[in-house]
């Protein structure tokens, strides 16, 4: 057939490949709606961005706020526990990060960060663990006083939100 | 194996409906005439329990969606309605919850059975690949049917294992927010889940279809693992014959199957579900139903870097190669030799891998602390060493005892 009707057999080829081109193109353009309405909706994006009035928080204490359905540490770090994030070496740091970094310059003493282990997303525990930060008892990370991964399965510290200070007691949090 | 059916339609009705769609000759053929090696042992009833076990989920899970309410903020209280108000409504709980403790403890069973007497060997691989898909469908369906009461494990257990997505480089996270439908687990997440919990084991029914295709083809492998050379002398028809033992065998296991669902219906379970979820704590133990701990202990145990691995996505990489190793095992088994029976070093080396792996169960339930954490590497690095070099060598350096010549010489001797 090839060597018979070799004109009409590349047209042919042609018309083969750009029908199937076509189908392939439209049935990804049809399916793509059926997995984006899998993505967050706009009644969960709508949430995306609180405020929060931090001034209540007294010194060494936290509280666990809920952003975008995940629970947010908020932190009023003491002046020890700031020191002792800072005199850690860098080399030391599986996930190396300064205790600058996690934090919003002036606001220092404010530790504000996601809640989930960044290992697998349980919830740690405060005030616990072998570096006076937070410890993950279901996969055993252990977190420092500024929320960096320390010892563990956890490959990452925890993750900052992106948050400013609205003003000394007010927190904008995404 | 299959041989044409000795089927003639009975009457004017049968003929009719055998020259249009041929269901009676079909089920006379695969159902009662088939042909199975007469030394099948009650390992081999656990097939057959398992499409029990099947039926028995998918039948009660139907009546269960008829109570049950996918929402975030009935779904915890309309099981307890389920339990409490409903009509047998504890009874058919149970019978689901325990069942599918139940299924997997078979399909266990089944599996160790299939690797012990080298089911999975030329020339059934697709038998043993789609038994391997069929393990992975279950596995999926019973987490996201863990999910749906909405207690403490319910929700945390959704958590711990979506975000296993987020470790996939780049597109982890907008992966995981299209899993989970939003930012963390939440109404769009169970409300899914409700729904593909449903569906797939549907898609499982469809598979075992195929799964048993698979096996009418060559027929059952056997004990002796030698193929059937004469119809007449080595195999029985399967009905009267195998559906009676395999009803014998169903009522056996029905036992503990009732002994759980009246007696200890939660027993099985984690306590903590009993709490409904609270994404702002986690309980102090994350563990997953007892089926799921020793791919757990895996998942955990990677809890180092490996090059540019990171810890987590060094585990899941573990986690994912543990039970996708299953598929290639029919080409890294070297043996020519089917059964285990028959194979001395192979022997030791099968039961020391089904104690790791009972070791790996209790490691997954252990704590993540001390001795716990470095036996759990030591058992996951042997079950890895067992699929990737002991089954490639051991079929190269050992030397099998002689098999018999026949099925029907293997139980009744050499003489006949």
């Amino acid at each position: 057939m090839a060597t018979q009707a070799h004109h009409s057999t590349s047209r042919r080829d042609f018309i083969f490949v750009a029908t199937g081109s076509v189908a392939a193109v439209g049935a990804a353009a049809t399916v793509w709606p059926l997995i984006n309405q899998m993505n967050p909706d706009a009644s969960t994006l709508a949430m995306a961005s609180i405020e929060f009035d931090i001034s209540a928080i007294p010194e060494g204490q936290s509280v666990t706020i809920m952003w975008r359905g995940l629970p947010v540490f908020v932190r009023h770090r003491t002046q020890a526990e700031i020191d002792e994030a800072k005199a850690v070496p860098l080399a030391d740091l599986k996930d190396p990060e300064t205790d600058e970094q996690r934090t919003k310059p002036g606001h220092e003493q404010w530790l504000i960060m996601i809640a989930n282990c960044t290992h697998l997303g349980c919830v740690p525990v405060g005030d616990s663990g072998d570096f006076d930060g937070w410890f993950c008892p279901c996969h055993g990370s252990h977190y420092d006083s500024a929320g960096r991964i320390r010892k563990g399965p956890a490959p990452k510290n925890l993750v900052l939100p992106p948050y400013e200070f609205l003003s000394d007691t007010l927190v904008q949090i995404g | 194996m299959s041989e044409h059916s000795t089927y003639t339609p009975g009457n004017g009705l049968e003929k009719w409906l055998d020259e249009r769609l041929p269901i009676i000759r079909f089920s006379k053929e695969h159902l009662m005439d088939f042909p199975t090696p007469k030394n099948l042992n009650y390992w081999w009833t656990f097939g057959a329990i398992l499409v029990m076990c099947l039926a028995i989920q998918i039948v009660t899970g139907v009546i269960l969606a008829m109570h049950y309410t996918p929402h975030v903020s009935m779904a915890f209280d309309s099981v307890e309605h389920i339990r409490r108000d409903i009509n047998g409504g504890r009874m058919i709980q149970s019978f689901h919850a325990v069942g599918a403790s139940m299924f997997f403890a078979a399909v266990y069973i089944h599996i160790f059975r299939g690797m012990y007497f080298g089911s999975y060997k030329a020339p059934r691989e697709i038998l043993w690949i789609l038994g391997v898909l069929i393990f992975l469908l279950m596995m999926a369906t019973a987490f996201m049917g863990y999910v749906l009461p909405w207690g403490q494990m319910s929700g945390w257990a959704a958590t711990v294992i979506t975000n296993i997505f987020a470790a996939i480089p780049v597109i982890g996270t907008p992966l995981l927010e299209l899993l989970r439908g939003g930012f963390s687990v939440g109404n769009p997440t169970l409300n899914r889940f409700f729904s593909l919990h449903y569906l797939l084991p549907f898609i499982i029914a469809a598979i075992v279809v195929l799964h048993i295709w698979a096996l009418h083809v060559p027929g059952n492998n056997n004990p002796v693992g030698v193929d059937v050379k004469d119809t007449k002398r080595d195999t029985l028809p399967f009905h009267p014959y195998y559906t009676m033992k395999d009803a014998f065998g169903m009522v056996l296991f029905l036992i503990p199957f009732a002994w759980f669902a009246f007696f200890a219906p939660d027993i099985l379970g984690h306590p903590d579900n009993y709490i409904e979820f609270n994404s702002q704590v986690t309980p102090a133990h994350i563990v997953p139903e007892w089926y799921f701990l020793p791919f757990y202990a895996i998942l955990r145990a990677i809890d180092f870097n490996i090059l540019f691995i990171d810890s987590k996505l060094g585990g899941v990489i573990f986690f994912g190669g543990s039970i996708l190793i299953l598929f290639f095992l029919p080409w890294l088994d070297t043996s020519k030799v089917r059964s285990g029976n028959f194979r001395p070093m192979f022997k030791w080396f099968y039961w020391l891998f089904v104690v790791n792996f009972v070791a790996l169960t209790y490691l997954g339930a252990a704590p993540a602390e001390g001795i716990y954490v470095l036996l759990a590497k030591i058992c996951t690095a042997y079950y890895f060493i067992h699929f990737l070099v002991i089954l490639p060598l051991l079929g190269r350096i050992e030397t099998p005892r002689p098999l018999p010549t026949s099925i029907s010489e293997s139980v009744l001797g050499k003489a006949h």
